[in-house]
Parts: structure tokens; C-alpha cells; sequence
């Protein structure tokens, strides 16, 4: 099994979610999150203040996926994440040791 | 209020000539001198109907409008404790305004201060009346008492943008209550105090009244609504508190964006709604005048949102929403002292002329006076009211479109000398300006003295939502 990180623009969220389910995933847990990449950040303009926002916001996406799977759901948030342009984010790719569903118990790959 | 037309100072020559203290007779009651045979006044149905939905409308312009426009500028830290000081302020200085403010604002006495005769509302009835603009035309004392009371109010409100998310709970409201009483009171005495229209019938009587009057009064300075008493007054007091309590701890290093421009929005959307009933209701009557300020109120804010709006926009690259809100603030400010003597043409140019001046004052003015006034009390309301007070002795000239200085002696509109009426504004200004610093000065020492002025840097790092009211505004 693996575990996928996704960072993504904010507005991308719903197109990958679609995309993921497209390709068999499951559940995903999203999180609304902070950073900085190359993209760096942009300032604002208050009357006459100036800030400097270094953090942009982007959403983070998390998915367990069988390893069969996980080639097909790289390339689907690749693709539905995608606008071309500085900011677009990145996946990280983790193992992951085991899984359990609560509920019945169930482990390993039937709990995802 | 349109206390003061200056021709009756040029009837009986000097504009100098102040009184200083000359005894008086009793308040803004007006049936006194009321011609000899002629009915007392009674208050009529429709002018107390307007009167109680200005005094209304005013309340609305600070809570919620002024305080949701300055909560939305702090940091959600912070957002409470503005909230706090506005609505206690609001409500310490009602009551302070019955127990002793509207005598010494409004009762007879000196050049600078009223009498104590009125002290707790002595003798003021249901059948108490206050004088009008209009001779023979009076209104419910305790109405007059009411909507004064929330000019008080809103006043000493305003100031609280300037050292906004650091000083002391204990420390804000000891301060109003000082600056109430010797910056607040005699400023409102000083420019709006007079016997009312119907004491004057002739040279001799205009003298009397005038010797009787507030000294600004006397003068001859023309402020509608409150450009001197109420914007350059609490603008002033600002500026010196944000100096004698100090910057914000991380100012210029850390950002100090405002939480809610959202918020923001809808504050000045109340301010721009209650200040119908602030400039309006300054008539006093529902006439025509009261007609004519509401026209000016509205397109002078207008013209202000678009000045500053367009500004920012060729000088900063983007038109901001905080601009164009800010703009509204800056022009409605502007158009008070003005908004019942100058046609709407005028209206407009000083509305955009103070968008773009006010636009200045947060920015190239707020650098060189170097103070964190932190949600620039001073640039727009000091500086607006000052645009304003100058424009209106430009603009009230019957040659631009204004009202000119109505002669109670002729009972017509007066001639009129712009050069001498520009004099009056100066006067005015200078005065409010000098006064309430150096009141604001003394009483923001005495507060340093006896409880201190901020909150440790601890707990102003936390916020003062948390650390001096205990609540959060949000819980996400």
C-alpha cells in the first residue's frame, strides 16, 4: 500500500477529486494548508501598508491506495491538477504499513 | 448643526468683537423672545417624528457601523476588544451626556462652557422645547437632548482607531470620560451654543445673542453637522494618542492586515446610512434644508469613494475595496460641517477633493508624522474635517451654488464675503485642533499616571480579546 501527499491549488480540489474517483480511489482527507514552493508569495496593500505574504494557501490531499493502483492515480491528480503554470504543486509518494477500518476490524488492503 | 451664520456677526460689524463671558438667558429654549402676542411654538408632529429617527439613524452610524468598520481593521486578536470599546464608550457617555454633558454643552452660560443649570436634566419636561433654525419653529427638548447625546457618543468612539489592539480597557474609558468633559463639552458649547432665531429681531438683540453665544459661534464659524466638534476634534485626540501611547508592538516588521475587509464593508455601508440622520437631522426640522443635506451627503460620499478609488488605482496599480470604503468614510466626514449651506455641485468637488487629500493622509502624511494611529483616525477624520471645514466657506457662497449666511435681522440671506467667512473656518479649525490636543495631551498623562496606558507586551502579543475580555470572536 501507498500513501499519497498531494499539494494542489485550492481551486483544483473538485476536479481532483473527480479524477480520483474516476480511477478507484476510495476516500481522500483534505486539509487546507500553507506554504511556500517556487512560486513564492505575493504582497497586499492596506491604505499605506504594505505586507509581504510569503505563505500562499493551497490544499493538501491525502489518499491510501492499493500499489497496483497507484501509478493510475499519480497520473490522474498529474492531470487534473494541472493548469501549466508556477504554483501548480507536487505529490509525494509514501509506503505505508498497514491500514485498519475501525468499524470491522479489517486490515491491510480490504480496509481502504 | 447650522449654529452659526456668520452674517450675523458681519450685521453688527467685527467678526472680533468676541464676547467672553456674558450671562445668558436660559438654554436653546426659544419661546422667550418669541414676538409679543404671538402663541408660544409648540414642537411640531412631523419634525419630532424625523428628529427621533435621525437621533436613531446615528446610533445605527456606531453600533454596529463604527464599530464593525474598525473591528474589521484589526487582526482577529483583537477584534472584541474594539468592539468592547465602542459599544461601553457608547453607552458610558449616554449616560454621562444626561448626568452633566447636555448642561455644559448646551445650557446657557459662558464663551466655552454651558451652566450647570440643566445638571441631571433639572426641569426639562415633556413640554420642554429647543430651538430650530426657523423662527417660531421649535422642537421637543428631550428629542434635542437625545440626538446630541449620540454626537457625544460617536465622538468619543471614533478615537479609540488610534490606539486600537494596545492600550488598557480601564485606561480607554477613563480617557473618554476625561476628554468628554473638558475637549467634547466645550467644543460642542464653543460652536453650536446660541439663544436660537427667535431672540434676534433686531441689531441690538443679534449683539445679545452673539455676547450670550459659544465663542466659535460668535465668530462666525459654519459647522452643519460637526466637522470641528466632532471629526478634527476626535482626529486631533487621536493623532496624540497614537504618539503618547506608543506603536504597536512588531509594527513596520510584522503584518498588521486587517482580519475582515468584509466586515469593514458593512461598518462603513451603516456609517454611510446612520449619517443621513447625522447631517440631515442637524436641521433639526424636516424641511427643505434637511432635504438638501441628504442630497449632499449622498453624492459628496459618492464622489470621495470614486476620488480615493481612482487614486489608489493610478497610484497603486489596484482599485482596493478597503479604498473605496475608506473614500465613502473620508467624504462623509468632509461633507458634515458643509452639508446644509453648499449646493450639490459643491458637494461633489469637495467630496472629491477629499477622497484624494484623505488618500494622502494615510499614506505620505501618516510617514511623516511617524505615529501608529493604527486605523487612521487622523488622515481621514482629522483631515477630512479640516478639507471640509475650509471647503465649506468656499462653497456656501450663493455664487457657487451654496446657501450664503442667513441675516436674522433682515430675515433674508445676507451678503456674503468669502475672504471673512474663510477667517471663520480658520478660527474654527485652529481651535479644535489646538484644544484638543492639548486637552488630549494632559488627560492621556494623567491615565498613563494612575493606571497606565498599555497592556503588557505579553498580552498584547495574545491578543486582547483573550487577555482583557476573555472570549474569542471566532472559534473555527
Amino acid at each position: 500500500m501507498k500513501l499519497l501527499t498531494a499539494i494542489i491549488k485550492p481551486f483544483k480540489l473538485d476536479e481532483v477529486r473527480e479524477a480520483l474517483s474516476a480511477v478507484g480511489v476510495a476516500g481522500i482527507t483534505v486539509t487546507e494548508v500553507k506554504g511556500f514552493g517556487r512560486q513564492k508569495g505575493h504582497t497586499e496593500l492596506y491604505r499605506g501598508a504594505e505586507y509581504v505574504v510569503d505563505f500562499l494557501p493551497k490544499v493538501k490531499v491525502e489518499a491510501a491506495v492499493k500499489d497496483d493502483l497507484l501509478e493510475q492515480v499519480i497520473e490522474a491528480i498529474e492531470k487534473s491538477a494541472s493548469t501549466g503554470k508556477i504554483g501548480d504543486g507536487k505529490i509525494f509518494v509514501f509506503d505505508l504499513e498497514q491500514a485498519i477500518r475501525i468499524r470491522t476490524g479489517e486490515t491491510g488492503a480490504d480496509a481502504l | 448643526m447650522k449654529k452659526f451664520f456668520a452674517i450675523l456677526m458681519l450685521a453688527v460689524g467685527l467678526a472680533g468683537a468676541a464676547p467672553v463671558l456674558a450671562e445668558v438667558k436660559a438654554a436653546p429654549a426659544a419661546e422667550a423672545s418669541a414676538p409679543a402676542a404671538a402663541v408660544a411654538p409648540v414642537p411640531n408632529k412631523g419634525d419630532t417624528a424625523w428628529m427621533t429617527v435621525a437621533t436613531v439613524l446615528v446610533i445605527l452610524m456606531t453600533i454596529p457601523g463604527l464599530a464593525m468598520f474598525y473591528g474589521g481593521l484589526v487582526r482577529a486578536k483583537n477584534m472584541l476588544s474594539v468592539l468592547m470599546q465602542v459599544f461601553v464608550i457608547f453607552s458610558m457617555i449616554s449616560v454621562l451626556w444626561a448626568l452633566y454633558g447636555y448642561t455644559l454643552a448646551f445650557g446657557g452660560g459662558g464663551s466655552f462652557y454651558g451652566g450647570l443649570d440643566k445638571l441631571f436634566l433639572k426641569g426639562v419636561t415633556v413640554d420642554s422645547v429647543a430651538a430650530t433654525f426657523s423662527k417660531g419653529v421649535v422642537i421637543s427638548e428631550l428629542t434635542f437632548i437625545a440626538f446630541q447625546a449620540t454626537f457625544a457618543a460617536i465622538t468619543c468612539a471614533l478615537i479609540v482607531g488610534a490606539f486600537a489592539e494596545r492600550m488598557k480597557f480601564s485606561a480607554v474609558l477613563l480617557f473618554s470620560a476625561i476628554w468628554f468633559t473638558f475637549a467634547y463639552l466645550p467644543m460642542a458649547h464653543m460652536v453650536w451654543y446660541w439663544d436660537g432665531p427667535d431672540a434676534i429681531t433686531d441689531a441690538a438683540s443679534l449683539e445679545k445673542v452673539t455676547a450670550a453665544a459659544g465663542w466659535l459661534w460668535a465668530k462666525g464659524a459654519l459647522d452643519f453637522a460637526g466637522g470641528t466638534v466632532v471629526h478634527i476634534n476626535a482626529g486631533v485626540a487621536g493623532l496624540v494618542g497614537a504618539w503618547l501611547v506608543g506603536k504597536r508592538v512588531g509594527y513596520g516588521k510584522e503584518s498588521m492586515a486587517p482580519h475582515s475587509l468584509t466586515t469593514t464593508m458593512i461598518g462603513a455601508s451603516l456609517l454611510w446610512v446612520g449619517w443621513f440622520g447625522f447631517n440631515a437631522g442637524s436641521n433639526l426640522e424636516a424641511s427643505g434644508a434637511a432635504a438638501l443635506a441628504v442630497v449632499n451627503t449622498l453624492v459628496a460620499t459618492a464622489a470621495a469613494t470614486l476620488s480615493w478609488t481612482l487614486a489608489e488605482w493610478l497610484l497603486k496599480g489596484k482599485p482596493s475595496m478597503l479604498g473605496s470604503a475608506s473614500g465613502a468614510v473620508a467624504g462623509l466626514v468632509a461633507i458634515t460641517p458643509a452639508c446644509g449651506f453648499v449646493g450639490p455641485m459643491g458637494a461633489i468637488v469637495i467630496g472629491l477633493a477629499a477622497g484624494a487629500v484623505c488618500l494622502w493622509g494615510v499614506n505620505g502624511l501618516k510617514r511623516l508624522l511617524g505615529a501608529d494611529d493604527a486605523l487612521d483616525v487622523f488622515g481621514v477624520h482629522g483631515v477630512g474635517g479640516i478639507v471640509g471645514a475650509i471647503l465649506t466657506g468656499v462653497f456656501v457662497s450663493p455664487d457657487l451654488g451654496g446657501t450664503g449666511v442667513y441675516d436674522y435681522v433682515a430675515n433674508r440671506v445676507g451678503d456674503f464675503s468669502m475672504g471673512a467667512q474663510l477667517v471663520s473656518q480658520l478660527w474654527g479649525v485652529g481651535t479644535s485642533i489646538v484644544w484638543s490636543a492639548v486637552v488630549s495631551f494632559i488627560a492621556f498623562k494623567i491615565v498613563d499616571a494612575v493606571i497606565g496606558l498599555r497592556v503588557p507586551e505579553e498580552e498584547e502579543r495574545e491578543g486582547l480579546d483573550i487577555t482583557s475580555h476573555g472570549e474569542s470572536a471566532y472559534h473555527y
